[in-house]
C-alpha cells in the first residue's frame, strides 16, 4: 500500500474533504476556468490581485482527490506572492511532478536548479518555503495518468494571468502529461 | 461436451479455458496476474488472431481488388474470406451488404453523410439520451449541414430507453433513428426490435451502433431487419483500425459513396467517374486489408463456441458483480435495466472515479474511469465520472473476487 499511501497523503486527503479558500471570490480581479475533457473534471478559480500581488484566491472544483487538493494547496501558496514568482512557482510545481511544460516562455526549472536572474528574488523571499507545502505532491510524478490532475489548478493559475487560449491550457490532460515510462 | 443447447460443432464458453488463449492477459503486477476489466473499451485478443495476422503480413501482403499478381490474388480471397465471416457473426443476407470500415465511428459516420445527404431541411433524426458520442456527434454535424432536428428519446428511471416516448417522437419528418443495442455505460440492452418496428412504420431507417452488442450477443440483422448495424473490431477481440457498417443492399445500392478515391470506381475520366456497386462503393483508398483479415480470424475464433453461451456468461458476470459490489456497502451501480449486459458502472460514496481506479490500477484490476464518451448520460444521472468495470469471454468469478478486495481497500486508504 506504500506507493498509494505516498500518492494520497494524509494532508491532499483532508484537502480533497475540506479545501481551504474554496469558492468565489467577489472582489476577484482575475478569473479563469479550466475542464478537462477526458475526465469531465472541472475547476474556476479566483485571484485579487494588487500592485502586481496575489492578495487574495479562491477556487471552486468538481473532481478528483489530486485536482481538489492540489487547488486548494495552491491557493494558499500563492497568496501574498508577486505574480512573476507566482508563475516561477507554477513551473517548480510542474517540475516536481513531471509535467514537461511544452512552449514555456523560459527554460523549464528542474529541482534544486535555479536560474541566475531569478537569484534575486529567491532571496528576498524563498520560493522554497512556498514549494516546501506542496511537495506532498512529488508521488504524482510515479502516475503519469495523473500528473494532469495536479497540474489543471496551476494551468488554470497561467490561464487566469496570462489570457492563455483554451488549447493551450488543456495539454496536461490525464495521460498526456508525460511520455517517459515509469515502473 | 456439449448441452443441449449447443449448437453442433460448437462447445459452451468455459472462461478459464478461453483465458489461456489471450497472451495479453499474462502480464503481472507484483507478481499476480492483471484481472482485465476494460473489455467494453477494448477486448484482447486471442493468440489465433495475433498468428493471422502475422501471416497476412507475410503471405497476404498485397493490396486488394487491384493486382493479378500471385500475393494480391491471396489478399484479395482472404479479404473477402473475412468478409463473409462477417456476414455469418450478424446474420446478413449477403457478403456485398457488409462494408469495411476504419471503425464503429467511421461506419456511422458514412452513414451520416453517404445516406444524410439525401434529407432536407426540417427532417428529423432520432437518438436516444444514452448515445456515446460516436453516435450523437455524426447527428449533430449532420443536422448542422442539412439543417435537420436532432430529436433524443428519454431514458425511464432504470436507465432503459422509454419506448412509450420515443414512439411518440416518431412521425412523418423522423428519417433516421440511430441508438446503441447495448449501453456503454450503464449496460441496458435496448429493444432494438421494437425500436426499428416503430421506425418503419413511419418509415424512418434505422441505424443500430453494435459496438458493445456484438461480441456479447447473438446478433441477426435480418431478425432485427435494422437498415444499418455497425460495429467496431477491437471490442471484438480483432485489430483496431477496422470495422463494419453493414447494410441492406437495396438501400446501400441506393447511396452514394462518401468518399471518393480509387477501388470505389468503375469508369473515371477527368470529369466525372462512375462508381461500383456496394460495398467497394464505400470502400475509397487501400482498406485495412490485414485488420479485416485479422477481424475475421477473430469471428472465426468465437465461432468455437456455443453463441448463447456467451452471452449467459457475460450476463451471469454483470450480475455476480452487482451483487458482489452492492454487498460492500457505500457503493452504488449506475442502471438497472432488467436487461443488461456487458458492463457494471458504479461509483463509491466520498472517493472520485479517478482515484478509486489509480488505486485498482496499482492492484492490477484494469477497469475504466471518467464519462465514459457519454457526457449527456452522466448528466442526467448528475455525476461527473463513474467507474467501469466491463467484461470479455476470459473475465471469471475470481476476477470479481480482485475488484471487490481492490475496491476494500479503496475505502480503507480514503477511510470512506
Amino acid at each position: 500500500m506504500s506507493d498509494l499511501s505516498a500518492l494520497y497523503h494524509a494532508t491532499i486527503l483532508e484537502h480533497d474533504e475540506r479545501p481551504h479558500n474554496y469558492g468565489r471570490l467577489p472582489e476577484a480581479t482575475h478569473t479563469a476556468k479550466a475542464h478537462n475533457p477526458l475526465c469531465g473534471d472541472r475547476i474556476e478559480l479566483w485571484l485579487r490581485v494588487e500592485d502586481g500581488v496575489v492578495r487574495a484566491a479562491s477556487f471552486e472544483a468538481r473532481g478528483c482527490a489530486l485536482s481538489r487538493a492540489s487547488g486548494s494547496l495552491m491557493t494558499e501558496a500563492l497568496t501574498g506572492l508577486e505574480l512573476e514568482r507566482a508563475l516561477r512557482l507554477a513551473e517548480r510545481f510542474e517540475a516536481l511532478v513531471g509535467a514537461q511544460r511544452r512552449g514555456a516562455r523560459s527554460a523549464p526549472v528542474r529541482e534544486g536548479e535555479t536560474p541566475a536572474e531569478l537569484d534575486a528574488l529567491e532571496a528576498a523571499a524563498s520560493l522554497e518555503e512556498r514549494l516546501e507545502p506542496l511537495r506532498i505532491f512529488g508521488p504524482v510524478s510515479a502516475f503519469p495518468t495523473r500528473i494532469g490532475c495536479a497540474v489543471l489548478s496551476w494551468d488554470t493559475l497561467r490561464r487566469a494571468l496570462q489570457n492563455e487560449p483554451m488549447a493551450a491550457a488543456l495539454r496536461f490532460e490525464a495521460g498526456l502529461a508525460r511520455r517517459e515510462p515509469v515502473k | 461436451m456439449t448441452t443441449p443447447t449447443a449448437e453442433p460443432g460448437r462447445a459452451p464458453l468455459d472462461a478459464e479455458r478461453a483465458r489461456l488463449d489471450f497472451p495479453a492477459l499474462e502480464a503481472r503486477v507484483d507478481g499476480r496476474p492483471i484481472v482485465y476489466l476494460d473489455s467494453a473499451a477494448t477486448a484482447q485478443v486471442p493468440r489465433a488472431v495475433l498468428d493471422t495476422l502475422a501471416r497476412a503480413h507475410v503471405e497476404q501482403r498485397a493490396n486488394v481488388h487491384r493486382g493479378a499478381h500471385a500475393l494480391a490474388g491471396r489478399a484479395t480471397d482472404a479479404y473477402e474470406v473475412a468478409r463473409a465471416a462477417v456476414q455469418r457473426w450478424i446474420g446478413a443476407a449477403e457478403p456485398e451488404e457488409i462494408v469495411f470500415t476504419s471503425g464503429c465511428t467511421a461506419a456511422i459516420n458514412l452513414v451520416a453523410y453517404a445516406y444524410g445527404e439525401r434529407l432536407a431541411p426540417g427532417d428529423e433524426i432520432v437518438v436516444s439520451a444514452l448515445e456515446h458520442h460516436s453516435n450523437l456527434v455524426p447527428w449533430q454535424l449532420l443536422c448542422e449541414r442539412r439543417g435537420l432536428r436532432l430529436c433524443v428519446a428519454p431514458l425511464d428511471a432504470t436507465g432503459q430507453l422509454d419506448l412509450a416516448r420515443y414512439a411518440a417522437l416518431l412521425g412523418p419528418r423522423t428519417r433516421l433513428v440511430a441508438v446503441a443495442h447495448v449501453s456503454n455505460v450503464l449496460g441496458s440492452v435496448l429493444p432494438v426490435a421494437e425500436v426499428t418496428r416503430l421506425a418503419h412504420a413511419v418509415g424512418a431507417r434505422v441505424l443500430i451502433d453494435g459496438a458493445q452488442a456484438v461480441s456479447r450477443l447473438a446478433v441477426d440483422v435480418r431478425a432485427l431487419d435494422c437498415d444499418f448495424y455497425a460495429f467496431s473490431g477491437h471490442k471484438l477481440y480483432g485489430p483496431f483500425g477496422v470495422g463494419v457498417l453493414y447494410g441492406k443492399r437495396a438501400l446501400l445500392e441506393s447511396m452514394p459513396p462518401a468518399f471518393g478515391g480509387g477501388g470505389m470506381v468503375e469508369e473515371v475520366s477527368l470529369e466525372r467517374a462512375s462508381f461500383a456497386p456496394p460495398p467497394l462503393r464505400f470502400e475509397a483508398g487501400t482498406p485495412n486489408v490485414s485488420g479485416a483479415i485479422g477481424l475475421g480470424a477473430a469471428i472465426e475464433y468465437l465461432e468455437r463456441f456455443d453463441k448463447s453461451s456467451l452471452e449467459r456468461h457475460d450476463r451471469a458476470l454483470v450480475r455476480a458483480c452487482e451483487e458482489a459490489l452492492t454487498a460492500i456497502g457505500g457503493v452504488r451501480c449506475i442502471g438497472s435495466a432488467a436487461d443488461k449486459l456487458g458492463v457494471c458502472s458504479f461509483v463509491v460514496d466520498g472517493i472520485h472515479a479517478h482515484d478509486l481506479s489509480t488505486v485498482l490500477d496499482r492492484r492490477g484490476v484494469l477497469v475504466r474511469a471518467g464519462h465514459h464518451c457519454a457526457e449527456p448520460l452522466m448528466q442526467h444521472y448528475g455525476l461527473a465520472a463513474t467507474v467501469r468495470a466491463s467484461f470479455g469471454i476470459y473475465n471469471t468469478e475470481r476476477d470479481l473476487e480482485r475488484l471487490v478486495s481492490a475496491v476494500r481497500e479503496a475505502k480503507e486508504l480514503f477511510r470512506r
